[in-house]
């Protein structure tokens, strides 16, 4: 069973073409990581797939009856609009008073209903649109660079957060990012994105692959030490080994990407 | 009663503040001040336009009220830069109409009451118009607010919510043009988007919600208009921007009534 797919599409810009002969699927309960550098297009397949876009050719079909969720990359909740918590989740459907306290227990944010999104921090702000997603039983999530603005250890929680929700909705999720290691990690599909689609498959099929690690300027070795570097490290972890363990290919990795 | 001139033109505030109050906080949202301005500004051609075609006054406004609110949405659409083109279109509107007017002889004695409103001399025809109006636009934003509110959050949000941003954008456009033609009689051309904006601002400090923002600005823009009236009963003052002035020092009021309860 196939929840999403696109068959060949592209998308233009006025004359240039942003998006050309992309082919994907989404299959229920996967987590499917759309990488890419920015300007390569990501949220714009995004956009393309939710049908906000027009395709210049191609095209995207759902399953029949598509729940879907979508957290958008930015919503700037401006300042001169008052908005609760609360009220923010009855958009635009109406939910219950019950609903709404256990989709914010859900995402670990109890008692914030009487708050103004406006005073929200990042890594809040990102549950409750996550909360306000989840309201609708979605079969497919849809995230924008959900971890955007958030530091490392929001980015990493919020990663593991969407996990769990997979794990207890069997939803599939469908998530852009341009961050490398802890999406990786997450993920059980990678999509590798340049304008068109340069590879796809397992994480570490995709950052073993040539076409990779030259669209993230990695060394030969870089990103597959990496990805090995996320799992040795919490595997330090779970067993209480020495932190002070020699990695060598992590050292290594550490250097090139952030040169 | 309604042969109370009185009575006439504190009714025609409260029907022009009930609209204006949610559709106000929309245009502050939305951030659409300029938009509203040169929408209300558009209103004086229409007025020259309904003598030449012997139309009434409110349908010559509002056509070309929605004439002029259309065009803006859709040169906003095709990326022209919107604080050029409104600046643009809002003051040639406004020229285009002082000088289609000044070929309306009868019209150039009284040009001030279509440009800061005669609330005083208000009818019940007026009345019935404006009323019916404003109901029209109250009912028009409550069919879709939640759409309404979602679109102006975000629009992408709106749309993978099965939603159209632009037929709801649509909706306010029509609404604002029909609010114009509606307040053209009670503030005029001029201060027709103070009463948008003004009311709403100061409700904002308030509001929690963007429920109670509208009905604080329904009631705001209705004691701005009694206050309003009642100054240019005692004072001798003209009503239109009579009532903004009440308006504005509730705004100054509630601004800080608001520094004060969050300090």
């Amino acid at each position: 069973m196939t929840l999403l797919a696109a068959q060949n599409l592209s998308v233009r810009f006025g004359g240039a073409e942003v998006l050309s002969d992309v082919s994907l699927t989404v299959h229920p309960a996967e987590i499917v990581t759309i990488l890419g550098p920015n300007g390569s297009g990501k949220s714009t397949l995004l956009r393309a797939l939710l049908g906000i876009l027009p395709l210049s050719s191609g095209q995207v079909t759902r399953a029949a009856g598509l729940r879907l969720g979508y957290v958008p990359q930015k919503l700037a909740i401006d300042r001169s609009m008052p908005m609760t918590v609360r009220r923010f989740l009855s958009l635009p459907t109406r939910v219950s008073n019950a609903e709404a306290t256990a989709a914010l227990a859900r995402v670990g944010l109890p008692d914030v209903e009487a708050r103004q999104m406006a005073a929200l921090s990042g890594g809040q702000f990102q549950r409750v649109l996550l909360a306000r997603a989840l309201l609708s039983k979605p079969q497919l999530l849809i995230l924008d660079e959900p971890t955007q603005g958030l530091d490392q250890p929001g980015e990493a929680a919020f990663y593991r957060l969407i996990e769990e929700v997979r794990r207890e909705t069997k939803a599939a999720i469908l998530m852009v990012s341009h961050d490398l290691h802890v999406v990786m990690a997450a993920s059980d599909r990678v999509i590798c994105l340049n304008g068109h689609i340069c590879c796809e498959g397992t994480p570490r099929v995709v950052s073993n692959a040539p076409e990779y690690r030259a669209l993230f300027g990695l060394g030969t070795q870089g990103a597959l030490a990496l990805y090995q570097h996320q799992h040795d490290h919490s595997h330090d972890h779970d067993h209480g080994h020495g932190h002070d363990h020699a990695h060598p290919h992590s050292h290594d990795t550490d250097s090139h990407t952030h040169a | 009663m309604l042969d109370d001139f009185l009575i006439r033109a504190g009714l025609a505030g409260l029907g022009l503040a009930l609209a204006t109050g949610p559709l106000g906080s929309f245009v502050i949202w939305r951030r659409m001040a300029y938009f509203g301005d040169a929408t209300a500004h558009a209103a004086i051609l229409g007025v020259a336009l309904a003598l030449a075609l012997h139309l009434p006054i409110a349908a010559g406004t509002l056509i070309v009220a929605l004439t002029m609110a259309l065009t803006v949405s859709t040169l906003a659409a095709k990326g022209w830069a919107m604080d050029t083109t409104l600046g643009v279109l809002a003051h040639s509107a406004l020229a285009f109409g002082l000088v289609a007017i000044s070929y309306v002889p009868s019209v150039r004695a009284d040009l001030s009451s279509y440009l800061f409103g005669d609330v005083l001399a208000v009818t019940k025809a007026d009345l019935g118009l404006i009323w019916g109006g404003g109901a029209l636009v109250v009912a028009l934003l409550a069919w879709r607010w939640q759409a309404l509110l979602t679109a102006t959050l975000n629009e992408d949000l709106a749309h993978a919510s099965g939603l159209n941003p632009d037929r709801e954008r649509l909706a306010l456009t029509l609404a604002l043009a029909v609010v114009v033609a509606v307040a053209l009689k009670v503030v005029g051309a001029l201060l027709i988007a103070a009463m948008l904006i003004i009311p709403a601002a100061a409700a904002r400090g308030i509001a929690r919600t963007p429920e109670s923002m509208a009905a604080i600005a329904i009631g705001i823009g209705a004691a701005a208009s009694l206050i309003g009236l009642q100054l240019s009963l005692w004072q001798d003052t003209p009503a239109g921007p009579s009532i903004v002035s009440a308006a504005a020092i509730i705004f100054a009021l509630a601004a800080i009534f608001g520094r004060i309860r969050n300090s």
